[in-house]
């Protein structure tokens, strides 16, 4: 037997100890991560996906830099308790531009995938710098120093090394990423580009202070378009089926 | 230090062994599973009374947490698995580390530089987002580095051994050092922006959402099965047949138990995103392979006990042993924990709450660490040359006071996590949901302080190892009767 | 890419055939009634480097 002679040879050999464990493990990860790739497969076709406007991915960049995905997922599952308590079921197609992805793995606080336009910029603003202001027995620290202005100088940078990973901005997208973000923060602006480089972008102030850019409105932009690109009115769940 | 060697009786092997370096691993997994046993138990804390956050953005629970993982997993379960390698490796192909102390220096000042370096970011708010791999790109350029350096000298001094065979527990620890490297490179593809003129500490990983989510529970998991598992492994198979003197209970069974073991386990990461937008496909078969991971843990169960099998009074005399012993007993009870919440409909109720956080404490503090302990206990003596530990009373404190600690906290997790989950598809009479979110965590609140508490015992078990450990590297032996002294027990009786 | 995902595809045709044959021979082997007496002495290799000192802390009660 070809086989057992082999195995003399394996346990003697550290060539063949090595190449062994190395195919051995690498088998499950051919077979289970490679398929996911083919994107038709994968990711339903919805409308109403784009791109996070730069200061919402800014927003972004904070919530993963502050680790918000250690107490809170984004990622509801099809259960009736869930859906009425956060809203339809995640689709693979809303996080296609999450570099990373935010699912998480543990609700120690509420699940944030819908959470966009459920409150209003204010509670979250109240909410962030003092949980238990508004929520009494909330166990969530305190941001109060999401109040310091937000530097920006790398929005550039950043969004080009967005749209490399695969992200679709725009060479324009990418050249008014900074003016982008200050307009979407200044409810003054004239926001006719913003708008249609990003369709349904919430404007405006987001923290209470028009006059400054701060941390704090990058994460309430964030925070309050997570969940409402795609209109679920038009949802067809049948259609989507096949991929869960 | 640097030339520290082993002297040798004249009938064993002359092999001058590399133990300075080994001591270094040890004192700094003491040093470093203190400082994250600390960080847990601050952070749990946190939990029940969250001024504990202190309002101050580096302490707040989303940064403290990462370092606590870090902490415990690549600190002190990295600094005792490179540690306790690189003495078995040695030992059992009676062959001096491969590039001698340069190699095993480099390797353990790299890596607590990586150590300090990782933690710091995080509290200073650089992280990639990504669980158990937040470290920024530059940070994981430079382990990938230690890391090459580390399987050049295991693999350079497994093939200069003198056996003739490469005993089992090398295969673990190989299956470990090849497949965290293949993980650590899958999962870190990221494209720094500094390329496009960015800041040096921002990157963002190439993957997106649901592939994301894939690539990063296959290293996710893994970490476990490979890091957690696989390398202590290769301890168990080393230390519990040289503290009980006796070889494992059956070798034939731990060539099949490695096989089974790697091959299986890299399919059950998708366990992890049961119910989420990940393809059904990928679910079941994580799931599937998840259940099936049964059979071998238990095979390596069964062998870890069963070495002591005719020599069960060690348990009762010996407390190294029953840390050693203990640690394999907890590792069966979570790995047939984790197949069953694996399990989809178990599954729907465990993710997202507390009983995955008493899973992996079951794992982590009951296994990990417990045979961490064990096998440090074993190593301090020997390498220091001492005649004996301080105290063994001490370790007996020990290893209750952790025992009562860890029995606490994955209580309260289920008792917590089982609640939770039920309270969230909880429905009323009139089919409206019963509680809201806060409804729920307030609930949690006494579970909280309990596992905190569980956790301050786990830290106190650890500040009396480390005591015991200064004393007995001081060269002090304490006075004392042994808790349980086998003469008490006729020899015939004890078999 | 392409190349690895052909690759992939035609692993997932036979996996649960061949890793049988795979598995089984491994347990073939290791359990190879010839092979016993090689095992039970590898199985020795961490005992047999004892020298005195180490004998010394065994049981580890001074």
């Amino acid at each position: 037997m070809s086989l057992v002679k082999n195995h003399e040879k394996m346990e003697t050999n550290v060539l063949f100890l090595v190449l062994g464990i190395f195919v051995t493990v690498i088998i499950g990860g051919l077979v289970e991560v490679v398929p996911l790739f083919s994107i038709e497969s994968t990711i339903e076709k919805v409308q109403g996906v784009r791109p996070y406007t730069p200061l919402e991915q800014m927003g972004r960049d904070i919530y993963v830099r502050e680790g918000c995905y250690n107490c809170h997922s984004q990622m509801i599952r099809p259960f009736r308790d869930e859906v009425e308590r956060y809203g339809h079921y995640s689709l693979a197609a809303e996080s296609q531009y999450d570099h990373p992805f935010q699912w998480a793995s543990k609700r120690t606080g509420p699940d944030l995938a819908r959470v966009g336009g459920k409150y209003s910029n204010d509670w979250h603003r109240r909410h962030l710098i003092n949980p238990r202001d508004v929520v009494r027995e909330s166990i969530m620290p305190g941001y109060p120093h999401l109040m310091r202005e937000l530097s920006f100088a790398d929005i550039g940078p950043r969004i080009k090394t967005l749209s490399v990973v695969g992200v679709p901005y725009t060479p324009e997208a990418q050249a008014a990423a900074a003016d982008d973000l200050k307009n979407q923060a200044d409810p003054a602006a004239d926001h006719t580009a913003l708008l249609a480089r990003y369709p349904k972008a919430v404007v405006g102030d987001f923290d209470g202070h028009p006059e400054k850019i701060t941390e704090m409105d990058a994460l309430v932009a964030y925070l309050q378009v997570l969940g409402t690109m795609v209109d679920f009115t038009e949802f067809d769940p049948k259609s989507a089926r096949n991929f869960r | 230090m640097t030339q520290a060697t082993m002297a040798h009786g004249a009938q064993a092997d002359t092999t001058a062994y590399n133990t300075g370096v080994i001591k270094s691993f040890v004192v700094a997994a003491m040093f470093w599973g203190v400082v994250g046993f600390l960080a847990g138990d601050f952070i749990a804390w946190q939990l029940a009374f969250p001024f504990l956050n202190l309002d101050l953005e580096w302490t707040t629970f989303g940064r403290m947490r990462p370092v606590h993982t870090s902490a415990v997993i690549f600190a002190f379960g990295g600094n005792i698995l490179i540690g306790t390698s690189l003495y078995i490796v040695q030992r059992t192909c009676r062959s001096a580390l491969w590039g001698g102390n340069g190699t095993g220096y480099t390797i353990f000042w790299g890596y607590q530089v990586f150590i300090v370096m990782a933690a710091l970011s995080y509290v200073l708010g650089y992280s990639q987002g990504q669980e158990y791999a937040e470290p920024e790109w530059w940070i994981d350029l430079f382990l990938t580095v230690i890391w090459v350096i580390y399987l050049a000298t295991f693999v350079g001094t497994l093939v200069n051994r003198k056996e003739n065979h490469i005993y089992v527990a090398n295969w673990f620890l190989l299956a470990f050092i090849i497949t965290v490297a293949m993980l650590h490179l899958g999962n870190n593809i990221s494209v720094p922006t500094a390329l496009f003129g960015g800041g040096l500490m921002k990157s963002y990983p190439l993957f997106a959402g649901v592939q994301n989510a894939m690539v990063q529970w296959w290293y996710g998991h893994n970490a476990v099965g490979f890091f957690l598992t696989a390398g202590f492994l290769g301890m168990m198979y080393y230390f519990i047949p040289k503290r009980a003197n006796r070889p494992v209970y059956s070798y034939r069974l731990s060539i099949v138990h490695f096989w089974a073991l790697i091959f299986l386990y890299i399919w059950a990461g998708p366990h992890h995103l049961h119910y989420t937008a990940l393809p059904d496909w990928t679910q079941t078969l994580g799931m599937t392979f998840s259940v099936m991971l049964w059979m071998p843990s238990w095979g390596g169960m069964i062998n870890g006990i069963m070495t002591l099998s005719g020599a069960w009074e060690k348990l009762r005399t010996d407390p190294v042993m029953r840390f050693l012993v203990s640690s394999v007993a907890f590792y069966g009870m979570s790995t047939f924990e984790g197949p069953m919440m694996s399990i989809k409909a178990v599954n729907s109720l465990s993710h997202y709450t507390d009983w995955t956080v008493g899973h992996v404490h079951s794992g982590a503090l009951g296994w990990v660490a417990f045979v961490s302990f064990g096998s440090m206990y074993y190593l301090i003596p020997v390498l220091w040359q001492r005649k004996s530990l301080y105290s063994m009373r001490l370790v007996s404190y020990h290893f209750w006071i952790a025992t009562i600690g860890i029995v606490l906290y994955i209580t309260a997790m289920w008792i917590s996590g089982i609640m939770q989950g039920l309270m969230w598809r909880a429905y009323d009479e009139l089919g409206f949901l019963q509680y809201s979110f806060i409804e729920t965590v307030e609930a949690m609140h006494p579970y909280y302080v309990i596992r905190a508490t569980g956790g301050a015992l786990f830290v106190l078990g650890g500040l009396i190892m480390a005591y015991n450990m200064y004393r007995t590297i001081k060269g002090d032996i304490r006075e004392e009767q042994p808790f349980e002294s086998p003469e008490a027990y006729p020899a015939g009786a004890r078999r | 890419m392409e190349m690895i995902r052909e690759l992939s595809d035609f692993l997932r045709q036979f996996w649960g055939l061949w890793l049988m044959i795979c598995f089984l021979g491994i347990i073939v082997w290791a359990y190879w009634p010839k092979n016993r007496g090689r095992f039970d002495n590898d199985a020795m290799i961490p005992l047999r480097d004892d020298d005195k000192h180490e004998e010394r802390t065994d049981g580890g009660n001074p």
